[in-house]
Formats: structure tokens, sequence, C-alpha cells
């Protein structure tokens, strides 16, 4: 085993709110978040003892799956319309980027395209690729999948690219007579597939990259 | 998911360590999973919503794909939406384009059967701009359902708008036409220069003689269409020269440019119902025509002309006291081998009707008398009281020639056969003809006047007199000549013997000086008799008083031709 004990290991447990730390019952299962029953507070502040984020895969699971269904009719559905003079246009997330692309905006569209199709299956399959390591209590690529982790976190905040490139062009196009842009429902559960996934995200604990079976350290 | 409602503060121990609280849960469900769960029921909603929006799915063949935009172009119905383009592509033989429209669940009614479909763009045409809002919002395709339920995914999409819409208030009727003339899908239909329709459609007759156009008359106006009513191509200008001077009928300017149909009642009783849609009228070529009365069946008739009918053509009036009631057929020669002449057959079809009340009253008196009211018997009894054709000139500037049936007075009698077919109608030498033979007949006098004796005589008698001038000349006038210079020496002698200075007027002026002192010596010698008779006898004696004799002298030195003093 590893030469560093644990604090579960030690039968401690920090308040996550103000740092006390805790003599906690040893292999006491509620600690982990997971059980059902009594729960342990702070003696100090009164929040919430935890080893781990409470159910943090089934929370992560529940909401990176509802992120994908709802990533289903985000890219479906058209999220903006555009009317000019004599075009109705009404876009999904691909046709924009094929028509930003087309129409000679290749960058443009090299970054909404990164932003709304390349990020969130990228949130998708990390999150999910890391659920299911913890999960088993792999020992695989620690270090790596903790900063995949931190990525995630990361790029979490600048997904909502397409929903403000939507808001943006309603609020700019709207003073023109000839020409308008509205969002369509699209956009809505393109927002909430970035949100649930941001949710998932913070749900997940990453402490539990490092529980389970340790072989490399 | 916690509650923090029965808070236990635990006891501390172990030393520096504190013991955690303990509190009861209440509450521990997954309720995390709700999310999940809500996300996919809306994404089914979605589907389910979608599946119900759904409607069928239908294919429109065009012949060019212009102005349709795959996932844009709208399909629309009364301008509401129904549908939009899907898919747009070529057909197999690259002939036409087929166009995929998904139609709404609620447009489900359009793929049916009779259902039609077009693009519409602006258009510009002589009629007016059609389609201009297109200008802006681009092309869509319309639509315009019928009256089938039966269900059609494939369609053959119109390549012009149809002019009238299904289910539009009014009627359509037919309109038979020798041929199109200016006219085209959507001219006008005009009732007392109103546009009150248009054309619907139009096509060949079955058997390629004439063709069919189907009109179409908006609501309420359509009640303007009677049983009765005629029709007539109001396209183009319509100039006639008539009594009246020059006429000209035209409907309006676009008219002029884009052909029409005018339509209107007869004048006079008619039978004034709305007529029955779908019903058949003919198209007449112009106004006067069309408001002329129906021609009925038409009768053939045969003329034979014994002269030339130069100016006589197919289609020129005949009339019958100058009423128009057919037209000549057929101008042709023929050979009489027992005159050895080529006299002209002219057949002609006439439309009796046309006479109006004149023809039924014959009729009505033909069966009053029992016999056939047939037009061959009523034509009998008109040639027996003199009825004849005859070639007339219509147009004396062109010469064109008409055939006239009047009553010839005087005509010897004719005879005719009732039975013949065609019928025969006997002819006089037409009005012009007659002159020639007048003509001929003078000329004829002309030439029975002895000329030539005539002549002779006139040359003797001249010759006569020749001879008498020259003698005049010869022997006459030189004496006369003679005579005259004798006159003329005289007269010179007399003008001589005359003029001012001559001797013999200066003899005279004495000559009557002295007669005039003479005379008053006389007179003096009466004046002095007068006072004094006694002086006969005793001669003159000195004046008594010598103021005395004034008053007596005077009057007598005044009037010397005085006889005596009283
Ligand atoms: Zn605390």
């Amino acid at each position: 085993m590893s030469a560093l004990p644990r604090a579960a290991e030690l039968g401690l447990i920090a308040c996550a709110v103000c740092g006390q730390v805790c003599r906690a019952v040893p292999g006491d299962p509620r600690l982990d978040g997971d059980s059902v029953g009594d729960a342990m507070a702070c003696p100090r502040c009164g929040s919430t003892l935890r080893r781990r984020k409470p159910q943090s895969y089934a929370r992560t699971w529940a909401l990176l799956i509802a992120a994908f269904i709802m990533y289903i009719p985000a890219n479906v559905l058209p999220i903006m319309r555009t009317a000019s003079l004599n075009d109705i246009d009404d876009n999904t997330i691909i046709s924009g980027v094929v028509e930003l692309w087309v129409k000679g905006s290749p960058d443009l569209a090299i970054i909404v395209f990164t932003a709304s199709i390349v990020v969130p299956m990228l949130k998708f399959l990390a999150l999910g690729t890391l659920l299911v390591s913890s999960w088993r209590g792999s020992g695989w690529a620690r270090v790596q999948r903790a900063k995949l982790y931190r990525l995630v976190e990361l790029i979490g905040y600048w997904s909502m690219l397409d929903v403000f490139v939507v808001a943006l062009l309603t609020a700019l196009v709207r003073f023109s007579v000839l020409s308008l842009v509205e969002p369509l429902p699209g956009v809505i559960f393109f927002g909430l597939t970035v949100v649930l996934t941001m949710l998932a995200a913070m749900s997940f604990d990453p402490r539990l990259i490092w529980d389970g079976k340790d072989t490399d350290d | 998911m916690t509650d923090d409602n029965s808070i236990e503060r635990a006891a501390p121990g172990d030393g520096e360590l504190p013991q955690p609280m303990v509190r009861r849960r209440r509450v521990n469900a997954s309720l995390i999973w709700l999310v999940p769960a809500l996300a996919a029921l809306v994404g089914l909603s979605l589907v389910i919503n979608n599946w119900l929006q759904a409607g069928p799915q239908i294919t429109i063949s065009f012949q060019s794909a212009e102005g349709l935009d795959a996932g844009k172009t709208p399909v629309k119905y009364k301008n509401v939406v129904i549908g939009r383009v899907n898919k747009i592509h070529l057909s197999g033989d690259r002939s036409h384009v087929l166009v995929n429209v998904a139609l709404e669940k609620s447009a489900e009614g359009f793929a049916t059967r009779d259902t039609r479909f077009w693009v519409v763009r602006p258009r510009i045409g002589l009629g007016g701009v059609s389609g201009i809002d297109t200008l802006l919002s681009g092309a869509f395709i319309g639509a315009d359902v019928g009256d089938s339920t039966e269900y059609e995914d494939d369609f053959k999409g119109l390549e012009l708008p149809p002019s009238v819409n299904h289910g539009a208030p009014g009627r359509s009727f037919t309109l038979h036409s020798d041929d199109l003339g200016s006219l085209d899908i959507g001219s006008p239909v005009y009732y007392r220069r109103i546009q009150v329709g248009r054309v619907a459609s139009y096509e060949l007759d079955k058997d390629g003689k004439g063709v069919l156009l189907h009109i179409f008359v908006d609501g309420p106006n359509d009640k303007f269409v009677t049983r009765s009513a005629r029709f007539w191509n109001a396209s183009g200008v319509d100039v006639s020269i008539g009594a009246n001077g020059l006429k000209l009928n035209t409907q309006s300017l676009a008219t002029v440019l884009a052909g029409g149909v005018a339509f209107q009642d007869p004048p006079g009783p008619h039978d004034s119902t709305p007529a029955p849609e779908d019903n058949a009228y003919q198209l007449f070529g112009d106004q006067t025509t069309a408001m002329a009365p129906p021609d009925g069946a038409p009768h053939y008739i045969r003329m034979r002309f014994e002269q030339s009918v130069r100016g006589l053509a197919v289609d020129a009036p005949v009339e019958f006291l100058g009423i128009n009631i057919g037209k000549v057929a057929s101008v042709r020669l023929d050979y009489d081998e027992k005159t050895q002449r080529f006299p002209v057959l002219v057949g002609a079809v006439v439309y009796p009707q046309r006479l109006g009340a004149a023809y039924d009253k014959l009729e009505a008196l033909a069966k009053a008398h029992g016999e056939n009211p047939d037009l061959s018997q009523l034509m009998g009894h008109l040639v027996e009281h003199g009825l004849r054709a005859q070639a007339r000139t219509g147009n004396l500037l062109t010469g064109q020639l008409y055939v006239a049936l009047d009553f010839i007075p005087k005509t010897p009698k004719v005879a005719f056969d009732p039975a013949a077919k065609p019928l025969t109608i006997p002819t006089v030498t037409g009005s012009f003809d007659k002159l020639q033979e007048q003509m001929a007949g003078i000329v004829d006098k002309l030439d029975k006047v002895p000329f030539d004796s005539i002549g002779q005589n006139l040359d003797q008698t001249l010759v006569g007199l020749n001879r008498t001038l020259k003698q005049v000349n010869g022997q006459t006038l030189p004496a006369l000549s003679d005579t005259l210079h004798g006159v003329q020496r005289t007269m010179g002698t007399a003008n001589e013997t005359l003029a001012g200075d001559s001797p013999l007027q200066q003899n005279l002026g004495a000559t009557l000086e002295q007669l005039q002192r003479m005379a008053r010596s006389l007179r003096v010698l009466t004046d002095y008799l007068g006072g004094h008779p006694e002086a006969l006898v005793r001669g003159r004696q000195a004046d008594p008083k010598p103021a005395e004799p004034k008053p007596v002298t005077t009057p007598a030195a005044l009037s010397p031709a005085q006889g005596s003093k009283p």
C-alpha cells in the first residue's frame, strides 16, 4: 500500500467548509455520502461532514445522461433564425458552421465548431472516462485523469459560446429593419446541455480518482 | 437531501479531536435521477411532437427549380405556410426537377389527387404584375386544394398559377371559337367594360377545327351571364366606317395589347335567367356579329348567274331586302352545252332565322295554310312573287359584289323546283349588268342611224355651199368692194365739204347770217304792218310817241316767228 496515510484510514474527517478536522467513526459508510440514515455534521460550523461529494457517481451519471439527452435536440433543432431581405434561414448548429465555412469565415466556423461540437463531446467523453475508470477503481494514469478533470472544469465556462453568439446576434441585428435574428428552441437545449455538463463536472468528486486500488504508488 | 432539523451535538472524545454531530436524515431518494428522466421526457415529447406534426411527404415535379430553395421555400395556401421544401433533385431523365415537400400535419388534406401546386414568382405581364410580394420574401409554392379525398403524393406542378382558385365564388363557362386570337390564359373577361373574370384555360377541339376556351366569371357578377348572353372577342382595335362616320371600339388599352373577351345580353326580349355552370357559348369575332340575331340552322342555296360575277368573293354577304342573312360559300364555273355559255354557280349558306319575326310569321302562315313550312316551300312562294337573286355592287371603290335577294317587279316567271338540293334561286342580271345592257341597246340604236348617207348628203350640201361661197367670193365681193370704195370717196368729199374751214361752211354761215338779218327786217316790217296796216296804203309815217313802242317791240324781238301782236 501507499506510504502516506489517508484521512479515512486515520479515522479523520475534515469539514469542507471551515476546515475543522473531526475524528470520525472508522468505517462508517455514511461518511462516504452514499449511505442512508444519519449524517455527521461539523461540530464547529454545522456543515454536513463528508469524505467525498455526496452520491458523486450517481449525480454525475444522471446529469451527464441528462446533458447527453438534451444534446440531441440541441443539435437537431434550429438554434437561430436569420431573416434578411428575401431569405429566411433557420440554422442548426451544424448548418450554421457549414454556412460560416462556405460563406468565407472558416476561422469563425472553427471556433463555433469547437465550442459547440468538440467541447461538449469532449466533456461527455472525459467525464464518462473519469466516471468509468474511477468506478472501477482503476489506478491507470491517475495524474493525467486529474489533469483531464481540471481541464473539463476550466472549459466548462467557455462552452456557452454558442448561446452567447445567438444572444449577441439577436441583440445586435434587431436594430436593423430588413434583417432579423431570433433564437429558436435549439439554443435552449444547447444551453441546458452546457449547464448540465457543468453540473455533472461539479458533482464529480476528483478524489474518487485516487480512491480504490493503489497500484502505482 | 439532508435535513438539519435534528442536530445532536456529539460528545467530544479521543482527546483533542471533536466528534462530529449526528443528524438524522429523512429523505434519501436519489432524486438526481429525476433530471435525466425529465430530460428524456422532454426529448421524447419533442420526438412525439415532431412525429405528430409531421405531415405527408409529397413530390412535385416542375420544369425548373428557379427560385426554390431546399429547406427554405415554403408551400402556402391562402398565404398560410402549410409545408416546406425538403429536397430538390433532378428527375431520372433530367427533363424536370422533383421537389420534395414536407407538408404539415394540419395540411394532410392537401395530399389529395386534385390539389394543384405552382411556383409563385414575380411575374410581369400585360395584364399587370403579380406576385410582387415574392420580390422580398422569395418565391414560394402556391397550393390549391380540390374536392378529392383520394390520397396522392406525386404531383405535377403547374408552370403558371391557375387563374381560378378552387371554391372561388363564380362560375366557369365554355366558349367555342375558330381560333384563339390574341387571347391567353388570364386574359380578362369584361362585362360593360368592367373586368369580371378571366380566361382560365384553352384547348383545341377534339377534331382540331376550333378552339375551346374555358372562362371563369367571378361572383357575384357571374349572374350577368345569362342563357342568351353573347360573347365576343374584344381584342384589338375595331374600326368600322358606318353611316355615322368613323367608329372605334376598344375595351381598354390592356385589351388592345393582351386581348380579352366581352359579353353582354342581346338587345330586345331575351332569356335572362343566369346560365348554368359550364354553359357553352359561341365566341364571336366582334360585337356587331355577336349582337346579330341568332343564326339558327344554316340552309344552302345555289344561284346560277349567266353573266360574269367578277368581284363576288367567298364570304361576300347575302342580303334579303338589305338584311344580311348569309354569305357566299362557293363560286364555281359551269358549262352549258346547249347555250355554249359559262354560267357561274354561286353557292351560299343562309340563316333564315336572321330574318327574325318575319321568318317566324312566314312559317306560321305556311302552317296555318296547312303547307309545309319548309324553307324550300316558302322560297317557292317568294320566288313566285318575284324573288330573285342579283349580284350587286356593294362597294363602288373596290367593285366588290354581294348577292341581293330582292323582289324584282315585272320579272318573267321562272320554274322553281322546291325539291332541288340545294335549293336553286333564280337570278336576274345585276344592276350593273342591266346598265351594261341598256348601254348596249343605246349603242344598237346608234348603230341604226344612217351615218353614212347623212354624211354623204352633208358632203354634197357642203360642196354646194362651197360653190356658192366661191361665187360670192369671186364675183359679189369685188363688186361690193368697189361700191364701198365709191361710198368711201363720196363720204370723203362730204367730209371735206362739211369741214369747218370749207368754203361751203363759210358760205353757209354768211348765208345764214344774211337769212337772219332778212328775217329780222321781215319781222320789223311785219310788226310795223301789224301796228300800222294803213302803212301799206299810206306809206310809213313818223312814230307819234317814241316811249310807246318799247313794250311792243321787245316781245316782237324775242319771238320773231310770232305772227301778230294781239
Ligand atoms: Zn465546519
